[in-house]
This record gives C-alpha cells, structure tokens and sequence, in this order.
C-alpha cells in the first residue's frame, strides 16, 4: 500500500513536472535576435531586414520575441554582441553582414544549442545555416532598366567590396544592360564600407564627372540616389524601394523581402525541425523583386522586363546563360550553358564592357 | 555678461571635474530616460551595470579597454609634453598590418619566441609610423597633428590595400580578409571561454611605468618642463628634438602593441574595419583622465562601458543605438563645460575687475 501511494506519488510528481516543463516550453516565447550591420533608418539593407523582422513578429504574435542591435562593427564588437544575446536565452539569432561570419561560427561553438543564421558569407557548422538571395537576378531585370534609359551609354556604379557577391551584381546588371543596349559601359567606383553615405555620394558624383548618366550601387543607404536627383540624372535603387529619394529619376530598385526566410526558419525552430543549410532564394520565391517603376520608362522596355522576369520565375532564362565574354574577350560562358550556383559563389571577374580591374 | 579667467585654478577641482561631469551625465540620463517613459533607474542599470555584472561581461571590459588604454598610455606622455600625436590611429593600424603580416608568415612556426616576435613587430611598426611624424616635425617644423592626421588616412589605405592584395585569405573566395592566424600566434587568453588576453597586463605594467617615468625620473621632469615652456626647457638644456623622437616613437609602439593586443586577440585576423576609431577615442581618455596614469584607467574603462552599456540597452530595453554617442557626448560636454567653468568665471557686465588682476 505505501509502495502504490509512493509510486502514485512519484508517477503524479512526474507528471507535474512534465506539465511545468511543457508548459514553460510553450509559455515562455522563441526569442529571435538580429545583429545589423548599420543603422535602420529608412531604407537600404539593413532596413529590409528590420521590415522582415517586424513582418515575422506580427506573423507569429506572442510565440516570438524579437530583439536587435543596430550598427554593429565587424570586428571585435560584433562577437560580444552575438554572445551577450546567445547567453541572455535567445534560441535563434540572424547575424545579417557577411563580417560577422566567423564571430558567428566561434560562438556557435560556444552555445551549441542556439540556433545561429548567417547572412551571405560561405561558412555553416552544426548550428550555424546560411541564407543569402539572388539579388543578382533583380540586377539583372534592373539593368535593362537602366541600358534602356542611358542617352550617354555610360552606367556608374558604386561597390563597397570586391567580393563575390558584389561583383555578381555589378556583372548581372551589366548583363541585363547589354541586353536592351549592347554598346552600354559600366564604370565602377570602391568605397570599401557597407555604410557611409558622405563616401557614397562623393564616388557617385565622381561617377557623374566621369560620364554615367545612370547610377546604381551596391551600398547600403540612398545617398547613391540623393546625388543622382540632386545632378538630374537616371539612378537605380537597391535593397529597399528608393524612389523616395529620387521622386524625379529614381528608375526601380532591386529588392530583398526576408521575411518568407524568416518565417520559415522561425517555424522551423518552433516545430524543431531546424537543419543548419545553406539556401539562396530569389524571384522565384519573392524574395527578390523589382519595385514599381517610374512613369518615365517606356511602356515597351516596362513589358519587355516583366517578360523577362516571368522567363527567370519559370526557369526558362538565366542571368548568366552563354555566350558571355569576360573583360579581355576570354567566352567564361559557352552558348546554351548556365553557370553553376558554386561558380555564381566564386565569381572574380569582370563581363565585357566594364572598365578598370578588381582589386585583387 | 563676460567670462574671465579666475585668478586661481583649483587644483581639487581639476580632479574633480570629471567626476561631476559624469554625475551630470547621470542625472541627465536618468531625465532623459524618464521622459522616454522608461525607469530611470532600471535603465541608467542597464547602461552601466549590468554590462559588468558577471565575469564575463567584466572580461569583455578588459577587452575593450586594454587597446584604449594602451593607446592612451603612449598620448600621455605627447601630450604632457604638448606633442600633439593625434596619429595613434595610423600607428595602431600600420602595426596591425606588419603585425598581421609577420603572425602570417609565422603560421607554421612553433616555440616561446613567436609571440614575442609579432609583438615586437605590432611595436616596431607603430614606431616607424609615428618617426615619420617626428622627422617631418623635427627636421622641417612641420605641424605633428596635420602630419599624423595625414598619416592616419594613408595607413588606413595601406592596410585595405593588403587585405583585398597581397594578405588575402587564398580560400576566402575574395573577401576582404586575411587567412584566421594560427592558435600558436594568439595571444594566451586569462580565463577558457573568455576573450581577455596577456595584454591587458602589458597595459596594465605600461601604465606603472609611465607613471615612475612621470614622477620619478628626470625624463619626466623634462617632458613635463617642454610641455609648461618650450622656452626654458631649451635655456634648461634639454635637447628637444630628442625628446620629440623619443615621445612619438614611444607611443607609435604602445599603439603598434595595441593592435596586436586586437588582431592577435580576440579579431584572429586582419580585417578592413579593425581599429573603430581606438587611436582617437584614446585622445578623449587622455583628456578625462587629466594625462594622470590613475585618471587614463578609469577615462577608459568608463569610456569602454558606455560601448559595452549601448549594446545591452539595445538587447535587454530596444533602445536605440544612438543612446551609446549621446552619453559619450554628454560625458565630454560636461568635461569641457566644467573645465572651463573651473578656469573661468563668468561675470556680469557691471562688475568690472581691473585686467591687471590677470597676470597670465
């Protein structure tokens, strides 16, 4: 009789136990914390990130808690930030600069069981993903924009970094350039900083010296776009829609809307079917888009790039489908040939018609 | 209403100073807090202690503050001469460079010697940048601050121009970064798990010794008499040019440890953005630390805790990022308004003090 009641005690304490347990699990919210690389504001990469981050909180309500830290340097800063987070209890944390990559990897091997995604880079681990989106093909329908519109034939283009993902976008937009425009030259001018607007605009007007009639970049705020309005030139914006920044020649901008892959990671945690995996999504999945164009661009060019873009959605046509020529007329693409994602991944040269070299 | 010079200066009072200036930076903040609808308490809490409530966050202050530190300790003693290096920028960065590039090539190399070697290599690059300034200064009378601000800017390139050239990571697919340094070429850490390495105590035996230097030594008596009145300290006998190459080239070392105290710490590699601005934030410790070896260590680990309180306010309350430089600012307004308030005094018009009262 006591050994029933002790074991009815300890089956019901049990039980208890398991309730708070499960309870807690479900009570206490999936903290989510972001690492940006500049400030919010009020458009640009860092911006989009934020608009997912806030898409997602409302989406999933009270289950999720969301947090970030704005204007995180890459370097020594940004591993004590993704730290202090993975030790104050976040489970899942978005480090979205391609710097933070290896703070990102020697904390995860600190705090095994936080969930950690990197955004762009080339590193996972066993708790570290990857996603990334294949802005180049919003370059490329982009670039017919800006081949269509340029009187000069000249395209100026401000990059912050030689790397791939960069270079990726200064060859796509080129491409789609080329294809309204076969004359079209690009110009391109390093800032070497994801954020600096006075720098951005001091290369974007040196560009306008130089004879680009379109400008675009590859930076993270619109001062690319500020300067082109203020000259009266044709620009192109990139990562959030810019054309408030450019109310008279803003043509489009190149766009990235996250928060379909912040949702599905999230649910993955929640669900806890988390895989560490490396995803590259694009149109197809509206992770990139084109925003609305200005009323200046001919209705043919507007038709021709909407056509274009349900060919890319359908997969029927490639950014970087052959023949394509590097720089001094070497075919990197033979006709009827595609390049492979890791090919995209490692790309170091320029398309035919860019000036100058990389910076190797 | 004038402001005229007090006839003594209060000597408590100048010591004093910054401890009032932050105490009004506290009250301020506790102000300003509450009328964002915030506790004032909790949040001034969040801000200044929390970052250090736990060992952890205690080491990570020691990160912070060792390469600010050991910037200022090599500023004092410009500074109490009135050699104005505001180069320790340029010098910690064209270390970091010779550093970095030496811990490269020592990838292979095992035994007691290599640490000292890249040491001694951050050093003797940081005292080769800052002799530039001191022959330019020494040889042709050219202004220190405009020759190291000068200095600074190409430094800064040099080293960008490394890690996109020649000390690239080869299998970094482009990056703008170097290859991680091998474990044997890391400065040993104090604790497992924590970033605070053997540099702290460099800065911390520095510190000692430039405290003797200042008061125990004719050195001191020297560079402190060129500082009062260049004049006499040349009637006195004292070779300045000398001393001018023995100060800037000793700083020019402190800045070149501190950078490896960065990259062989807890950075591991050569990065573009690796400095954040040490070289100049080491001025205003300077400054709050009333070039006093005492004063330069609490300037730095406040200076270090508003970075380290910013980024738990973003985490722990979603303040903004700005919170971090509008404490930094206030803390200086404070400084300078309560220095001048201690030298001057203001009067109004009717009273009139004869000007032969002033004798400086």
């Amino acid at each position: 009789m006591t050994l029933l009641t002790r074991k009815t005690f300890l089956r019901l304490l049990g039980a208890a136990s398991l309730l708070t347990l499960s309870a807690s699990v479900f009570a206490a919210p999936l903290k989510v914390g972001f690492v940006y690389v500049s400030p919010i504001g009020d458009a640009g990469w860092t911006y989009q990130h934020d608009e997912a981050r806030k898409i997602v909180q409302k989406e999933f309500g009270d289950k999720i808690e969301t947090t970030f830290v704005e204007s995180v340097a890459e370097g020594a800063d940004a591993e004590r930030v993704i730290r202090n987070m993975a030790s104050r209890g976040y489970d899942l944390i978005f480090t979205t600069s391609f710097g933070y990559m290896n703070p990102t990897i020697k904390v995860a091997k600190m705090f095994p069981k936080v969930k950690f995604e990197h955004a762009t880079g080339y590193k996972t681990a066993a708790n570290v993903g990857n996603y990334q989106a294949r802005d180049y093909e919003g370059r490329y329908l982009a670039g017919m924009v800006a081949g269509a519109m340029s009187k000069k034939e000249v395209i100026g283009y401000v990059g912050a970094f030689p790397i791939p993902e960069v270079i990726r976008g200064i060859n796509s937009f080129m491409l789609g350039a080329q294809a309204v425009n076969p004359n079209v030259k690009m110009k391109v001018v390093w800032v070497n900083t994801w954020h600096d607007p006075a720098k951005e605009r001091e290369a974007a007007e040196s560009l306008i010296l130089q004879g680009a009639d379109v400008l675009t970049m590859h930076t993270d705020s619109a001062a690319t776009i500020q300067a082109a309005e203020a000259k009266g030139i044709y620009s192109v914006g990139f990562n959030s829609d810019m054309s408030a920044y450019g109310p008279k020649t803003h043509l489009t901008s190149s766009t990235q809307h996250w928060e379909s892959i912040y949702s599905a990671k999230i649910k993955a945690v929640l669900d806890g079917t988390w895989k560490p995996e490396a995803i590259w999504h694009g149109l197809k999945e509206n992770v990139v888009a084109l925003s609305p164009m200005n009323p200046v661009v001919p209705k043919e060019v507007v038709a021709k790039v909407d056509a274009y873009k349900m060919e890319m959605i359908a997969g029927k046509r490639a950014v970087y489908q052959g023949p394509i020529y590097d720089q001094a007329g070497t075919l990197k693409v033979a006709e009827g040939k595609t390049l492979s994602d890791e090919e995209l991944h490692q790309q170091n040269w320029y398309v035919k018609g860019i000036d100058g070299k990389i910076p190797q | 209403m004038r402001i005229e010079k007090r006839l003594h200066d209060s000597q408590l009072m100048v010591y004093l100073s910054p401890l009032l200036a932050l105490l009004l930076t506290l009250i301020s903040g506790a102000l300003l807090f509450a009328l964002l609808g915030r506790p004032p308490l909790g949040s001034l809490y969040t801000f200044f202690i929390a970052p250090i409530s736990d060992l952890y966050g205690l080491s990570e202050l020691a990160v912070k503050v060792t390469p600010l530190l050991l910037c200022a300790i090599g500023l004092t003693l410009c500074f109490k001469a009135k050699i104005w290096n505001i180069g320790a920028e340029g010098q910690f960065v064209f270390g970091a460079l010779i550093g970095g590039a030496v811990t490269l090539q020592l990838a292979e190399s095992e035994g007691f010697w290599v640490l000292p070697v890249i040491i001694a290599s951050g050093a003797l690059a940081g005292m080769a940048w800052a002799a530039i300034a001191a022959l330019l200064l020494t040889r042709f009378n050219a202004n220190e601050i405009l020759t190291t601000i000068m200095l600074n800017y190409i430094a800064v390139n040099l080293l960008l121009w490394a890690v996109h050239g020649p000390l690239k990571d080869p299998d970094g697919l482009n990056f703008p970064e170097s290859a991680l340094f091998a474990s044997q070429t890391l400065l040993p850490v104090l604790f497992e798990d924590y970033r605070v390495s053997i540099a702290i105590f460099i800065a911390l035996f520095m510190l000692v010794v430039i405290w003797v230097v200042l008061t125990r030594t004719l050195l001191g008596f020297q560079l402190r008499v060129m500082g009062e009145n260049h004049n006499a300290a040349r009637f006195a006998g004292f070779n300045s040019k000398k001393l001018i190459w023995l100060l800037l080239c000793f700083s020019g070392a402190m800045a070149g440890v501190a950078a490896i105290s960065e990259t062989n710490g807890p950075v591991g590699q050569l990065i573009p953005t690796l400095s954040l601005g040490y070289g100049y934030a080491a001025i205003i410790v300077v400054f709050m630390g009333r070039m006093h070896p005492l004063g330069i260590l609490l300037a730095s680990c406040l200076l270090g805790l508003t970075y380290l309180g910013g980024e738990m306010a973003q985490i722990d309350q979603g303040l903004p990022k700005s919170i971090t430089g509008l404490f930094q600012g206030m803390l200086l307004f404070y400084l300078l308004a309560c220095d001048l308030l201690i030298s001057y005094r203001v009067v109004p018009n009717s009273r009139s003090v004869k000007p032969s009262a002033i004798t400086q």
